[in-house]
């Protein structure tokens, strides 16, 4: 039983393509973020690392929802290749998720001296999406490989889907409640440079999840096969 | 068998086991009662009346989880569950029919907890009570999907909290926010809103996590 | 340099830290891969040589 459709070779062989292309458009994004972004004139320096932080946060975000995409996709088409293709997807969210909480937290203890920060909505959300995606591998890898595996992965992934906007929700209901609101943020008000700096980054990490997704697919799928084949020659 | 007879048969069945066991629920009691008192102790002096509001819902979700891990155990010690899927009512009934059983014996519970919470801390208002309705059908209807999920892992007593405590968030937020804040009507609908998401999300997927 | 330059340096360079962690993870595994290839060659050899 093949777990991948798209096991051919010209799929396999636009990897390399992508990964030049987020290459290129992060070190397109790393040079407009330092040398063509105007400085910011409230929050100097400190602000660039936005260039990056935002980008990375909305990324792991489409990675969430890819996942669950492709987890939608296997309880409704029951293929195989989108188990791995989901679990993946979760994988590279996951990751940008904590990079989204590492530069976030850099970003805190650069504008307000503390390394963290319940004032700030978009990283609270986050912690919450990490514990949650955290257990999803939890889980998934203690479940026997199977299909029941799959089901169970896919039901979670969609479970963070629904998740996300019901924390945010939650968060901005408990901000002056729970926690009052000590620090009060002015977001950046980009101007035009500034936004195409941001746009730029934001296809550049895009790209990047993208091609680390496939490149991540790639090695998997290498896995399977492998396991296919010493099967066939030690029976 | 209607939709409706299948889940009401179900939840007799598991409500009837635990009158003839009594194991899950005294414990349960124990257990929250317990750990009032210990938040007692762990709340430094001059600690004012509202962290004591945050403490009831902390014991509320971990006594849930008490109870949610024991969910499906009757199911799982006699292999019945397999049986139950095969049968011909719809997967999702079992689902309902064990959700609702939870949610009697959570219930069951805050009859004894709330009380205690009053004489313990501060007496406990309208809107706590309301809240902890609304919040125990979201406890109720996502840990048991999640109770059937840690069933088919092998570290199941380990993985069921790392899987319930994120979706146990917002529960906590419009819990806590009902009972504190001056606006408890917004943590309410809040808390209705999750509860009408996550039982639809359950009730359709439910299915998916129990069959192959 | 000035403690902004240094929190921005930081951030950049957490990133640009995990992408080379990542690609060290990927080295890993092409020379486990490269292992069980060898393996699989020698078996599918001896495979040829007896029948």
């Amino acid at each position: 039983m093949s777990t991948s459709s798209p096991n051919n070779p010209r799929s396999a062989s636009r990897v390399p393509l992508v990964a030049a292309a987020a290459a290129g458009l992060v070190g397109l994004a790393i040079v407009f973020a330092f040398f063509v972004a105007p400085e910011d004139a409230d929050q100097g320096i400190s602000q660039r690392i936005f260039y990056f932080h935002v980008p990375i946060a909305l990324t792991a975000y489409a990675c969430f929802g890819w996942g669950a995409l492709k987890a939608l996709l296997l309880l409704w088409r029951k293929e195989e290749r989108y188990d791995l293709e989901s679990y993946v997807a979760v994988h590279q969210g996951t990751i940008f998720g904590a990079l989204t909480l590492l530069t976030g937290s850099i970003w805190a203890k650069a504008s307000w001296g503390h390394w963290w920060l319940w004032e700030e909505d978009q990283l609270v959300l986050f912690l919450v999406l990490f514990l949650f995606y955290s257990a999803y591998f939890m889980l998934r890898f203690s479940i026997e490989e199977g299909p029941r595996r799959a089901n169970i992965s896919a039901v979670y992934a969609l479970f963070g889907v629904v998740l996300v906007p019901v924390s945010f929700l939650a968060i901005r209901l408990a901000e002056n409640v729970i926690h009052p609101t000590v620090f009060t943020r002015e977001g950046p008000q980009m101007t035009g440079t500034m936004f195409l700096t941001f746009c730029i980054a934001w296809l550049a990490m895009s790209v990047l999840a993208y091609a680390l997704y496939r490149v991540e697919l790639l090695g998997k799928r290498l896995d399977a096969n492998l396991r296919e084949l010493r099967e066939a020659l030690t029976s | 068998m209607s939709y409706a007879a299948d889940v009401v048969a179900l939840a007799r069945k598991d409500l009837r086991l635990e009158l003839r066991a009594r194991d899950t629920l005294p414990a349960m009691a124990l257990f929250v009662v317990s750990t009032l008192v210990v938040f007692h102790f762990a709340l430094p002096a001059g600690a004012d009346e509202l962290a004591a509001q945050g403490l009831l819902w902390v014991a509320l979700v971990f006594t849930a989880l008490l109870g949610l891990a024991r969910a499906w155990a009757p199911e799982r010690e006699s292999g019945a569950l397999e049986g139950l899927v095969l049968a011909p009512c719809d997967r999702s009934a079992i689902w309902l029919g064990k959700a609702l059983s939870v949610l009697v014996f959570l219930t069951a519970i805050e009859v004894v907890a709330l009380p205690a919470f009053a004489q313990f801390f501060s007496p406990v208002g309208w809107e706590t009570v309301a809240g902890v309705a609304l919040a125990n059908i979201g406890i109720c209807t996502v840990g048991t999907l999640l109770a059937a999920m840690a069933a088919a892992s092998r570290t199941r007593e380990l993985v069921l909290p790392l899987l319930f405590l994120p979706l146990a968030i917002p529960l906590v937020v419009g819990g806590v926010g009902a009972s504190v804040s001056e606006e408890p009507g917004r943590f309410l609908a809040f808390l209705g809103l999750y509860d009408a998401l996550f039982a639809i999300l359950c009730w359709a997927s439910f299915e998916y996590v129990v069959s192959e | 340099m000035s403690a902004g330059e240094k929190y921005v340096a930081a951030a950049y360079g957490v990133v640009f830290v995990a992408v080379l962690v990542y690609v060290a993870i990927i080295a890993a595994k092409l020379a486990r891969l490269e292992r069980e290839t060898a393996e699989l060659a020698e078996l599918a050899r001896r495979r040829d040589a007896g029948g």
